[in-house]
């Protein structure tokens, strides 16, 4: 294994699929992952593994429910536009309790938008695109080093839950490039995933038939279905939130952002406590299950926040929500695959603080 | 002294009241597959995929392994079962609006990937589950729910022809078309069957059979006037008969 990669962020994806064991691939070119597609073409076909390009991005994410029907580790990867499309087949997935890993490499929108990084699918990936009440367990990477890291644990949550699992990254991380230090799957990790006994392999040796189905029309077997659903998603919030706190333990304004915009937070703290100003970041690192009661306990100490996104703001919503109108939460975004320079989001704080100081 | 031949219910079919109607090519088609189930001994590879549509419960009827898929995306999950495992034998269920509309896209690409498993299409001419919907190979002048004065091709087009469709592509192997109007076409439907499941043994690749078969709910007849339909009316439109069975090789000589 090579000790260190100098790789962009999609490539970082595929490296980590492909460590975790990814048995199957199933894409579409689109930009800004199509760096992806194209790392996958290369190198599952080199480790004999399966690289379909499929037709269409709705071709692509049926042929993921099938390989995973088929008790596969498998993946695809899209943007924005054609994650949309892919939604009717995630709500297959989660209704069906199949394991799968999602990549969207989010761009501008809505419709065709343009090429540029956002964050505008937030809601789409956390809220649940698709019908039905669902989650689906969202990572979000906000360095190359992430992006393979994060890719490796989505295929041990997605086999470990029996669930879809999205890593929601955006076009600069895709295709910055940064150093990469490879790290080999764990074994330890490997043997904690339940077995796939409800897998479709053909009714072997007699053994019962299995059947993979999302579909429960007798009665209440649907009502009931959902609130098996429910008390999974329940245990999942309880064990798998993830966060990361810069410089929060004595901070007065804390900003919350994720992906990209959290480096450019990172760098607006660091100015700020240069100069001695109260800011700190809150990173949340799992989008789904959302760190609500993390800020809850900040919103006990802070003056109040600052949520900065690539979007018309939407993980505002759940700060506000967590937050509950103890203390102010602010806004700060830009839209249409604007990125922010890190000055316009200091500036922004800067005043805020002087505001309330 | 010859042995008694007993008809009797395939193992491979479920004691599970069918919710088909009388005269309804899913019945008829069930049965077949599972008596094929049975004499090629494939249960234990089999994976098959059930539609939405009239057949969406076909997993209650066959005791194999089966899932499900999304309206129209069966070859899309068929290729992805495949695939991923190519030892398992995968086989594709689908109906007229499945297959022939929603699923146009799905279909052509699996067959021209030539994607080595196989397709059951059953062509009824009509959308039963929903309520008797035009379909894609819904007649011209035919009536249905959403046709009150007959399919007028000057706005809705004329029926897809699915396995003439198909046969222009390179990489299909097997392509037929078969009529469930009679024993004589039971049998042939369970012949080419047959040879869909020994192809894809074979690695061939593509195999799509094309059935034509009776609504008599949403033709509004009998089903005894149903295969008469099938034979007068749907048959001059949908020609039964082998289109392709050949190599890939022998296609592109």
């Amino acid at each position: 294994m090579q000790k260190r990669l100098l790789i962009t962020g999609n490539e970082a994806v595929g490296a980590g699929a492909i460590e975790a064991g990814c048995d199957c691939y199933f894409g579409y070119p689109i930009t800004p992952q199509n760096e992806l597609t194209a790392y996958m073409a290369l190198h599952m076909l080199a480790e004999k593994r399966v690289f379909v390009q499929a037709e269409s991005e709705v071709s692509a994410i049926n042929m993921v429910y099938g390989a995973s029907s088929a008790g596969c580790r498998v993946m695809t990867s899209s943007s924005s536009p054609g994650v949309s499309l892919k939604q009717e087949g995630i709500s297959y997935l989660a209704g069906s309790e199949l394991p799968a890993v999602i990549i969207n490499v989010q761009r501008g929108g809505p419709g065709l938008g343009n090429i540029e990084p956002s964050q505008a699918d937030y809601f789409q990936a956390v809220k649940g695109g698709g019908h039905g009440d669902y989650c689906v367990i969202v990572l979000a990477p906000s360095s190359v080093q992430e992006m393979y890291d994060f890719t490796m644990k989505a295929f041990d949550l997605a086999d470990l839950y029996r669930m879809p699992v999205m890593v929601l990254s955006d076009g600069r991380l895709g295709q910055m490039m940064e150093p990469l230090k490879p790290k080999k799957r764990s074994k330890a990790a490997a043997a904690k995933l339940p077995p796939k006994d409800w897998s479709l392999t053909g009714a072997k040796d007699g053994r019962p038939k299995r059947v993979v189905k999302s579909f429960f029309p007798a009665d209440d077997t649907l009502e009931k279905h959902n609130q098996k659903l429910a008390a999974k998603y329940k245990m999942i919030q309880r064990k798998q939130t993830r966060a990361e706190d810069y410089f929060t333990e004595d901070a007065e304004l804390v900003l919350v952002a994720y992906g990209t915009v959290a480096r450019l937070c990172r760098e607006v703290v660091r100015r700020a406590r240069k100069k001695k100003l109260p800011m700190g970041l809150l990173r949340p690192i799992t989008l789904w299950p959302f760190p609500g009661t993390r800020i809850k306990r900040l919103a006990g100490r802070v003056k109040g926040f600052l949520v900065v996104e690539m979007s018309a703001g939407q993980m505002v919503e759940d700060v506000r929500l967590a937050v509950n109108g103890t203390v102010p939460v602010a806004f700060y975004g830009r839209m249409g695959g604007g990125v922010p320079e890190i000055d316009e989001i200091y500036r922004r704080a800067r005043k805020l603080l002087k505001e309330k100081l | 002294m010859k042995k008694a031949r007993i008809f009797k219910k395939p193992d491979a079919m479920l004691e599970v009241d069918s919710h088909y109607c009388a005269g309804c090519g899913h019945g008829i088609l069930h049965r077949i597959l599972a008596e094929l189930i049975d004499e090629l001994d494939i249960r234990g590879s089999l994976v098959g995929i059930a539609p939405v549509g009239c057949a969406v419960l076909a997993y209650n009827y066959l005791d194999i392994d089966m899932s499900e898929a999304a309206h129209g995306r069966v070859p899309s999950v068929a290729t992805g079962i495949k695939r991923a495992r190519p030892d398992t034998l995968v086989f594709g269920y689908q109906g007229d609006g499945d297959l022939a509309s929603i699923g146009t896209a799905e279909i052509i690409h699996a067959a021209n990937r030539g994607e080595n498993y196989t397709t059951i299409f059953v062509n009824n001419g009509v959308y039963g589950m929903t309520g008797g919907q035009m379909a894609p190979t819904t007649l011209p002048g035919q009536r249905t729910a959403t046709t009150p004065n007959g399919r007028d091709t000057s706005t809705m087009g004329f029926p897809l022809r699915m396995c003439e469709l198909l046969n222009t592509l390179e990489s299909p192997y097997l392509i037929v078309r078969t009529a469930l109007d009679g024993p004589a076409g039971i049998r042939s439907t369970k012949k080419w069957i047959r040879e869909g499941f020994l192809a894809q043994m074979e690695g061939k690749g593509f195999c799509f059979i094309e059935v034509l078969a009776s609504c008599p709910t949403y033709c509004r007849i009998s089903p005894e006037a149903a295969l008469e339909y099938l034979k007068k009316e749907v048959k001059p439109f949908f020609p039964t008969g082998v289109f392709r069975l050949a190599s890939k090789e022998a296609v592109n000589a």
